[in-house]
């Protein structure tokens, strides 16, 4: 690299890591440019608020879609948000560092299992346990939440731990100076003082959670209703353009692009309230 | 009887290294014990010894006994967290909790399982009293104890303590991270508290411990070398080593 020199050297990393980048910015405009004239024309509100959706009678409404995408989100939070926090508690308050060292590495692996993987497990294990079980299909909101509360544990897990473990010491401390337990300490003090990471996490494992499609396309059943309870099949946001990409031409193909323009706004928000959050707590010390 | 905590050849082992070396000392009932010496004598790891803070490190041993009111603080039958609500503990940089000013001082109370809203404020308030603070606070009790000056931090430390009505208060250095006018401010409260509290109080500083304190114990490489009335120990000392260290040939 000596015949580059310093200069050169930099100028190579900063092409290639704005390589990156412009890749980032050029699919957002290209889906922004392909959907929003569709979503102008068409209307916002009847795009996003109608329940019609019949790309062949060109009816593109994908309100049953966002709902889908809603309860099948939030069911994962419920499944993946306690477990998640209950875990990174314990292991950075409850479990020597030796062990943690063991265990944190173990369920980082988890967001190494490919999506695939834990949709075929949803398929064979858990919707018929469901369906067994509960009735309806089996492929339902319960499915999707299930899987997806599962496979965002990992981010959860691992950002609260570093939030918790990032809180001083002293804090512990003075608690239990003044004669608090163990556990008063921590719910009293410790995860208050750690609460900013805390969401900060909760909520990027919310936009993983919105933002996966294969998991969901196998064990949601895709029916593109409202549904009426948690067994239901649904069909989400991003499982409706995988779904309907292959074959959609036109107007059609126009309306996914105006799908994904509409998961892009909402992944926007959820990361920028998850850095507001990091901010904050930056700001606190 | 007038000690309010004997420690009998208290040993402490981190891991291989001897800490603490068959350590001997009395705390007297409403006076002020100075622990000083060196960086590294022990001195702070002995006062964490009379609430046991030390059980939060691992791979410590300790034997011996620390007698409070006659009882070992190590035997089994104590409870750690009741002993703590009788021997509270100011830390070397003031550690007030993020919360509010009212939250920090009440935060003993909620834990030990008080639930009376007007005795908490009550509490409060003699606490902030108590501590010097009342007068500059009582209008911002809300304000987040973080964003006070670091002096009134300490103080609140103090405050939140006297909250717990503690019979014991150890002082890790109290005021090491504060400026002159701030630390004479909390010499004269611990003055004023040596009437109804023992303290024990862990200093750098040979004039800090001259101005507040009426027994000494000087301790070097784990080992108490000398122990007595301050006076005595400061103007006549018994000991060579003593003498070199108040005397500024050493550390």
């Amino acid at each position: 690299m000596k015949f580059l020199g310093e200069k050169g050297v930099r100028r190579v990393l900063a092409g290639i890591a704005f390589s990156a980048i412009s890749a980032l910015l050029l699919i957002a405009l290209f889906i922004i440019k392909e959907g929003l004239p569709f979503i102008i024309s068409y209307g916002p509100v009847k795009f996003l608020l109608s329940s019609d959706w019949q790309p062949q009678a060109g009816k593109f409404g994908i309100w049953p879609m966002i709902v889908a995408s809603v309860w099948v989100t939030l069911g994962a939070m419920l499944v993946g948000a306690p477990l998640g926090v209950a875990c990174a508690v314990y292991l950075t308050e409850f479990v020597p560092r030796r062990v943690m060292g063991v265990i944190k590495p173990t369920i980082e692996l988890l967001a190494g299992i490919p999506s695939v993987v834990y949709g075929f497990i949803g398929v064979m294990v858990l919707a018929p346990l469901i369906r067994s079980q509960l009735g309806g299909p089996g492929l339902s909101v319960l499915a999707g939440a299930i899987i997806l509360g599962v496979m965002i544990l990992p981010t959860i897990i691992s950002i609260s731990i570093d939030s918790i473990q990032s809180v001083p010491n002293s804090y512990r401390e003075g608690s239990l100076a003044l004669g608090a337990t163990h556990w008063q300490t921590t719910h009293m003090v410790t995860v208050p003082a750690a609460k900013s990471g805390i969401i900060a996490a909760i909520i990027l494992g919310m936009g993983r959670a919105i933002g996966e499609t294969m998991a969901v396309i196998m064990v949601a059943g895709n029916a593109v209703k409202i549904p009426g309870s948690a067994l239901d099949s649904v069909r989400t946001l991003t499982a409706n353009i995988a779904l309907e990409m292959g074959y959609a031409t036109g107007q059609h193909r126009q309306a996914l692009f105006a799908t994904g323009v509409v998961l892009l706004i909402i992944i926007m928000i959820l990361n920028s309230l998850a850095g507001m959050a990091i901010r904050k707590r930056a700001g606190k010390r | 009887m007038n000690n309010k905590i004997e420690i009998k050849k208290l040993n402490l082992h981190y891991g291989k290294f001897h800490a603490l070396k068959s350590v001997d000392m009395p705390v007297r009932k409403n006076s002020i014990t100075a622990l000083i010496g060196p960086s590294g004598c022990g001195k702070s790891t002995l006062l964490r010894c009379l609430n046991r803070m030390n059980d939060l490190i691992a791979g410590v041993r300790i034997d011996g006994q620390v007698l409070l009111d006659g009882i070992d603080i190590y035997s089994h039958s104590v409870e750690v967290p009741e002993l703590r609500k009788r021997v509270g503990m100011v830390f070397q940089r003031p550690n007030p909790f993020p919360l509010s000013v009212y939250d920090n001082v009440a935060y003993g109370l909620k834990v030990a399982g008080m639930r009376d809203g007007s005795r908490i404020s009550e509490t409060v308030e003699r606490s902030l009293k108590g501590a010097w603070l009342w007068e500059n606070l009582k209008d911002r009790l809300d304000k987040p104890a973080l964003e006070l000056p670091l002096d009134q931090q300490q103080r609140l430390c103090i405050a939140r303590l006297l909250a717990v009505e503690p019979e014991v208060i150890l002082m890790d250095e109290p005021c090491s991270a504060l400026d002159p006018i701030a630390t004479m401010k909390v010499e004269e409260l611990m003055l004023e508290l040596r009437q109804r509290y023992t303290i024990a109080i862990v200093t750098h500083n040979m004039q800090q411990a001259a101005r507040v304190s009426e027994y000494s114990g000087y301790m070097l490489l784990g080992e108490m070398v000398e122990l007595g009335q301050t006076a005595a120990i400061f103007t006549n000392p018994s000991d060579a080593r003593t003498q070199d260290y108040i005397t500024g040939r050493y550390g």
